[in-house]
């Protein structure tokens, strides 16, 4: 063989590993969806009779509005707190110079290694020693533990490629330093915010080890799904779930689009 | 004496002339940095110091007002729990050696080949971490399951019959590697795309074989973003809890498992936060490590730096 054959040999079988990785990935959603639309009471395979009546039930179902709700509420309020703690969270990290931030960098970032259940398990007994009883909320401050790092981190992302001149020169023209965040620097970080939020939304709607510890009487729909999973298995389980990683698919998608939409203004 | 007193309130009026008005405050990064601060302090710091009080408490109290004991780390040592430990460690060394291996051709492929594919697959592997882990689990137990996708298919269409592997030990080992993937993958994209073409090209020119230039070129300048990777994954593994739950049965107890079951069945608090410590004194021992030694402003920076290199 060639030296260029070989090169094309190993190419093919690197492609063909990246194409079975993806395979990989994909294969245990697929696999849910494909359970959702069987009719029987228990999932077997080959599916002996499609059918979208699950959908139907989960639609109807009280308990499925309750849990969406719930975890509707959660989401959508740590995204909002998470984005607005990691804004200036991201100017300490990337933006400006001070004395302590190295070991902010780093503190900051730990609590993203940490294990998860035994996060929850900690918090649990922390709202419990200050008498705190646990429902949705006090799950909100749970998910923000974890979900405010990754913020900072995806917000200082944008923020390292900030050009400080910018800033400088608002000051110089008379700008307050409010208006100069308001006006300047605000925009320019803009899409990483919404990326941000995005992120908040997504890891908090999907979040299962934080929420198990810490939703008191309150059930997310990861925690039900899980209840299920172990015992008292419905088809609904696999309907919920293929119907929450599409509602996730559809956000990230809107995020995504407008992402692009406004990184091309930005550019003008 | 009088001269440095001098100095000390001349100081001031000089400052006030020469620097603008908004450097005298507190310094803004501060004072960015202070929100979350707080908040970390409050729901992060805490709750950890309340995990290490009630470790130091007598068994199953649930206050922190008692005496302070060492006998639930005694008893963690004269029990069977380093078991757990033992077993948790060996399934994260298992799955980071695994990652490894599976990870290395796909990061090589998307820091060298791919080109502007390598956009398109960075974001087809990050999706599914946007999906519930518990139901990417799920979707492992229909697939795994007898009578399911994999086994139900196999005798459908084929006529095997098949043994599932489900609440086994390779279960578990296959749920660390499906979830922890990207975890290991992306640091390692960061190390590979740090090998400048120049140096293989200059190894090959000499002579040098596919494995050698592997060897002594490629995996060492790669080294920092495979340590990486590693570290991360395998504390995310160690710590891991829903593996376990859903694909292990009860085939092996997780440390993380060890710790639920004190919190919640036990109603053990001291046992279970003084099991937390020794789990968070390891992993944080490792992660301080990983973040000391490397340089988070020139890694995360280098998305603006424009087009890999």
């Amino acid at each position: 063989m060639t030296e260029r054959q070989k090169k094309r040999v190993t190419h093919g079988l690197i492609i063909t590993w990246t194409g079975a990785l993806l395979v990989f990935l994909y294969l245990p959603i697929l696999c849910v969806v494909l359970a959702s639309f069987s009719k029987a009471r228990y999932f077997r395979f080959p599916i002996p009779r499609y059918d979208s009546g699950w959908y139907e039930k989960a639609f109807e179902s009280l308990t499925v509005r309750d849990l969406v709700s719930t975890s509707l509420s959660i989401a959508l309020l740590v995204a909002l707190v998470s984005v607005v703690l990691a804004f200036f969270g991201a100017l300490a990290f990337a933006r400006f110079d001070w004395r302590g931030r190295r070991i902010y960098q780093r503190l900051v970032l730990l609590p993203i290694f940490f294990p998860q259940a035994v996060l929850g398990l900690a918090l649990l007994i922390w709202f419990s020693t200050v008498g705190i009883i646990p429902d949705w909320r006090t799950a909100v401050i749970a998910h923000l533990v974890w979900i405010v790092p990754i913020v900072t981190l995806v917000i200082s992302i944008q923020a390292y490629s900030f050009d400080p001149a910018l800033e400088e020169a608002a000051f110089d023209l008379g700008a307050t330093r409010w208006q100069t965040l308001k006006e300047v620097t605000l925009p320019v970080l803009w899409p990483g915010v919404v990326s941000g939020a995005l992120f908040a939304f997504l890891l908090s709607w999907g979040n299962f080890p934080l929420s198990l510890f810490t939703t008191g009487a309150d059930q997310t729909v990861p925690e039900w799904l899980y209840a299920k999973m172990v015992s008292g298995y419905t088809p609904l389980v696999p309907t919920l779930g293929a119907l929450t990683t599409a509602s996730a698919a559809v956000v990230l998608l809107v995020g995504y689009l407008s992402w692009v939409f406004m990184r091309r203004a930005q550019g003008r | 004496m009088s001269s440095a007193s001098d100095t000390m309130t001349a100081q001031p009026t000089i400052a006030t002339q020469k620097i603008p008005r908004r450097r005298r405050l507190v310094s803004p990064g501060l004072l960015a940095a202070l929100p979350v601060i707080i908040f970390l302090c409050v729901a992060f710091a805490a709750p950890l110091l309340a995990v290490l009080g009630y470790s130091f408490m007598p068994e199953k109290t649930f206050e922190l007002t008692q005496a302070p004991t060492l006998e639930n780390y005694l008893a963690i040592f004269s029990n069977s729990y380093y078991l757990s430990f033992t077993k948790s460690l060996g399934l994260a060394l298992t799955t980071v050696v695994l990652l490894l291996v599976i990870s290395w051709p796909i990061a090589y492929g998307m820091a060298k080949i791919f080109g502007r594919w390598a956009n398109f697959l960075t974001l087809a592997i990050i999706i599914p971490l946007f999906v519930s882990e518990n139901i990417r689990l799920f979707g492992w137990v229909l697939f795994l399951i007898k009578g399911g996708v994999m086994l139900g298919g196999l005798k459908a269409w084929f006529g095997i019959d098949g043994e599932s592997m489900l609440y086994e030990v390779p279960a578990i080992v296959l749920g660390l590697v499906y979830v922890y993937l990207p975890f290991a993958l992306f640091p390692m994209v960061l190390g590979v795309s740090m090998v400048p073409r120049e140096v293989t090209e200059a190894a090959f020119d000499m002579g040098a074989s596919r494995w050698q230039v592997f060897r002594e070129v490629e995996l060492p300048l790669a080294m920092p973003g495979i340590l990486i990777g590693g570290l991360l994954t395998f504390i995310l593994s160690l710590g891991s809890l829903a593996e376990s739950k859903i694909l292990g049965g009860q085939a092996v107890i997780m440390i993380a498992d060890e710790i639920e079951t004190a919190f919640t069945f036990g109603q053990n608090w001291p046992l279970g936060s003084a099991l937390s410590m020794l789990l968070i004194l390891f992993s944080g021992t490792l992660v301080l490590t990983l973040l000391n030694w490397i340089d988070l402003d020139k890694i995360l920076g280098r998305g603006k730096g424009g087009n890999g290199d």
